[in-house]
């Protein structure tokens, strides 16, 4: 008991300052991603991700968002198990023949008004993979997109940035 | 399997009536290559399993010939046996080996739904791979069959899978997926319950497929690395550097020692990667969130400084045909280095207090338990197998350059149960880290890559010590140097029906620990 405390001592807090100059704009990004889901989600964006035949790199990066570095919670954005509780989804992949229904269903489950953001090459593009007898490609061949974030995998940086984006320029109006 | 116990397992099939003869290929090494009649297939790998070789994969190819050739391998410490067999395309079939193996089962049936190629007794007749994303009558592989397919509006869900069902009073169902309540990869978990206890799970996997093998041919060897890169993203480094090495053998070329160097650098660099972030993710399960955020620190740490010295967090298309992609520095050496022994200060504390923790470890132990007699049958790999006492590494088994260079210590725990798993990835982090410290020190001066040149009509194969265990790659190249065939053949294919065995008996909200300690690939399985 006395080492887990003196450890959580030790690191402290280390979210605030993230402790290297490759995520400069964290904070920013991540002060703007709250004040807008203040704005237009009372505070909470809910997001659902949809892994719909992606190779697993941006799922990691996805993970990783809920790491103390990122801890994305802060900023209000949180991920729910289930698309009626989410306001976005967050669908990463070239779309596999075998995943376009369940991505189609769990499209229609999500509540309107809802938005769609495109994860990696894969999900923007189809990337690798394209279009073949086992892949649909792009997320926008099989459920329409708000927007896309680009990379391979995209960095949590990247993703955050594309989730701001995303409620920026949507439109949603505010409830 | 000694020379001497090759030939008296060669005596043996004599013996038990099965035909064959050994042909020769380089681009085949380390394993000697058996070919054998295709009515004795069966026999082959009953012989096998009677001399204890353990099955490492099965995978089919279509020369475009009149025939198939199947191919299976085996391994028994440290050597490895390829056996192959011919079957006419016009009635392709042939005896089942997973009677003998029920860890190839699921090849088997890949290679089923994909070649139409039928294994006459084998016990399952279920399809795996295909869902409905093309009819029973087509077979992708097949090289008639167009890459881009025959036209589907959409893709109908396969809701008429057939699962094992219970009747009695009290069991009931639980389904879950494709898609999970957390940000993981899609399949479908069908248990039958008692109360809170399991008494059944069986795997439906195949929601990933996107057709890798059939995206693979025609492609050159950069084509190639890319795709290899994206068969399993945690894995990018490992199916690369198979894939790489493979092509490699196929065109007789010699990589610069500081590239191959380099490789096992990068190798070593994502089993620490991953096994941090398992770690922290098999805690975080079992809601000792205070190790979940201790050791996803470490591993965005250790990603950051990938990204720093090769440029990208996963080191992703950093391996190449003919060597790798990026050189480091003296400085970024250093920093390395600096790293190293920063990690491992911070694992001795941290698993100090897991060692403290009572009510973790109250979670973890005997839970998932995986005897070591079934981790054999199934021809596990990895921790899981190494967490159930089997002990086996590539590394230090049939040593590829440059590990032959390297003494690689190997953990191994008996107990099979999610805090062995645990327990052997901790101390494989610290032998990665003596590792890395050696490569680093002895890192070879000179290029860091060979210029390519196609083969025509070659063959390679690769296998390495992925982080999750043994990887192999095989590559042919056709008469115009593209490729012609690509089987990557992921750990994870051997490890998933561990999992169906190791819940049984645990309680269903303890099935995302076992899960996790288990982390098995769905997208390298399912290519
Ligand atoms: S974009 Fe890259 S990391 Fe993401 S799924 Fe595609 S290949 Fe994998």
């Amino acid at each position: 008991m006395l080492r887990i405390l003196g450890k959580i001592q030790r690191i402290g807090v280390i979210t605030e300052a993230a402790p290297t100059d490759l995520e400069p704009a964290l904070t920013q990004i991540g002060a703007r991603v709250k004040a807008r889901v203040g704005e237009l989600f009372a505070g909470s964006l809910a997001i659902r991700q949809v892994d719909a035949g992606s190779c697993n790199g941006c799922e990691l990066e996805i993970q990783a968002l809920a790491n103390p570095y990122y801890g994305v919670e802060r900023f209000g954005v949180h991920f729910v198990a289930s698309p009626r509780h989410a306001d976005m989804l967050l669908v990463t992949g070239p779309v596999s023949r075998h995943m376009e229904e369940a991505l189609r269903r769990a499209y229609d489950c999500t509540p309107n008004p809802k938005l769609v953001l495109a994860v990696g090459e894969c999900g923007a593009t189809g990337g690798e993979f394209g279009v073949n007898y086992a892949s649909c490609g792009a997320v926008a061949n099989v459920i329409p997109v708000d927007g896309v974030v680009r990379g391979c995998p995209p960095t949590p940086l990247d993703l955050l940035r594309g989730i701001l984006e995303a409620i920026d320029g949507a439109g949603v109006k505010p409830r | 399997m000694t020379a001497d116990a090759f030939d008296a397992f060669k005596q043996g099939l004599a013996a038990g009536g099965v035909a064959f003869e050994e042909v020769a290929s380089n681009g085949l090494d380390p394993a000697r290559v058996l070919r054998v009649n295709p009515e004795h297939w069966g026999q082959f790998a009953f012989e096998a399993k009677r001399r204890e070789l353990r099955h490492a994969g099965l995978w089919a190819d279509d020369g475009g010939g009149a025939t198939f050739t199947i191919r299976a391998l085996f391994e028994k410490q440290g050597r490895y046996l390829l056996a192959q067999a011919d079957v006419e395309k016009g009635r392709p079939s042939l005896p089942s080996q997973s009677v003998h193996f029920p860890g190839a089962d699921r090849l088997e049936r890949h290679t089923r739904d994909l070649y139409g190629i039928v294994f006459t007794d084998h016990p399952d007749p279920r399809r795996w791979t295909r869902h409905q994303g093309w009819d029973d009558d087509e077979f992708p592989l097949r090289k008639d069959f167009p890459a881009a397919g025959f036209a589907h509006d959409r893709t109908p869900a396969d809701h008429l899978y057939k699962f094992t069902a219970a009747h009695g009073s009290g069991v009931y169902e639980i389904p879950v997926g494709p898609i999970h309540a957390g940000v993981i990869e899609p399949g479908h978990f069908r248990f039958l319950a008692v109360g809170e206890t399991v008494l059944n799970l069986e795997e439906r996997l195949g929601y990933v497929h996107k057709g890798i093998e059939k995206i693979a041919e025609g492609r050159d060897a950069d084509g190639l690395a890319r795709l290899a890169a994206r068969v399993s993203g945690d894995t990018t480094v490992g199916h690369a550097y198979a894939a790489c090495v493979a092509m490699e053998k196929a065109a007789a070329l010699a990589v610069p020692p500081r590239a191959v160097w380099l490789r096992a650098v990068m190798a070593e660099r994502e089993r620490v990667a991953n096994h941090l972030g398992d770690i922290g993710a098999i805690l975080n399960d079992v809601a000792f969130t205070f190790g979940f955020y201790q050791f996803s620190r470490l591993r965005e740490q250790w990603q950051r400084a990938s990204q720093s010295v090769f440029g990208h967090r996963f080191m992703m298309d950093r391996i190449v045909p003919g060597g790798v992609a990026v050189d480091i520095d003296q400085s970024q050496r250093q920093q390395m280095s600096a790293d190293i022994h920063a990690l491992r200060r911070e694992m001795k504390t941290l698993m100090a207090i897991y060692d403290d923790a009572p009510s973790v470890e109250d979670r973890l132990v005997t839970t998932g338990h995986l005897d070591p007699t079934r981790a054999r049958e199934l021809g596990t790999l990895g921790y899981v197998a190494r967490a159930s006492g089997v002990d086996i590494d590539v590394r230090r088994d049939a040593p590829y350059p440059p590990y032959d260079r390297l003494a690689v210590k190997v953990p191994v725990y008996r107990y099979g149960d999610v805090a062995a798993r645990l327990r052997v990835r901790a101390e494989e982090i610290a032998v990665s880290c003596e590792l890395l410290e050696q490569l680093l020190e002895r890192l070879p001066d000179g290029p860091v890559r060979a210029s390519w040149r196609p083969p025509a009509a070659a063959e390679g194969l690769a296998i390495i010590e992925g982080w999750r265990g043994e990887l192999m790659a095989y590559v042919r190249f056709d008469a115009d140097g593209r490729i012609a065939r690509y089987f990557p053949r992921d750990p994870s294919v051997f490890n998933w029906p561990a999992l169906e065995h190791l819940i049984h008996d645990n309680i269903v909200p303890d099935f995302p620990v076992c899960n996790k300690s288990v982390n098995g690939s769905y997208s390298g399985s399912d290519l």
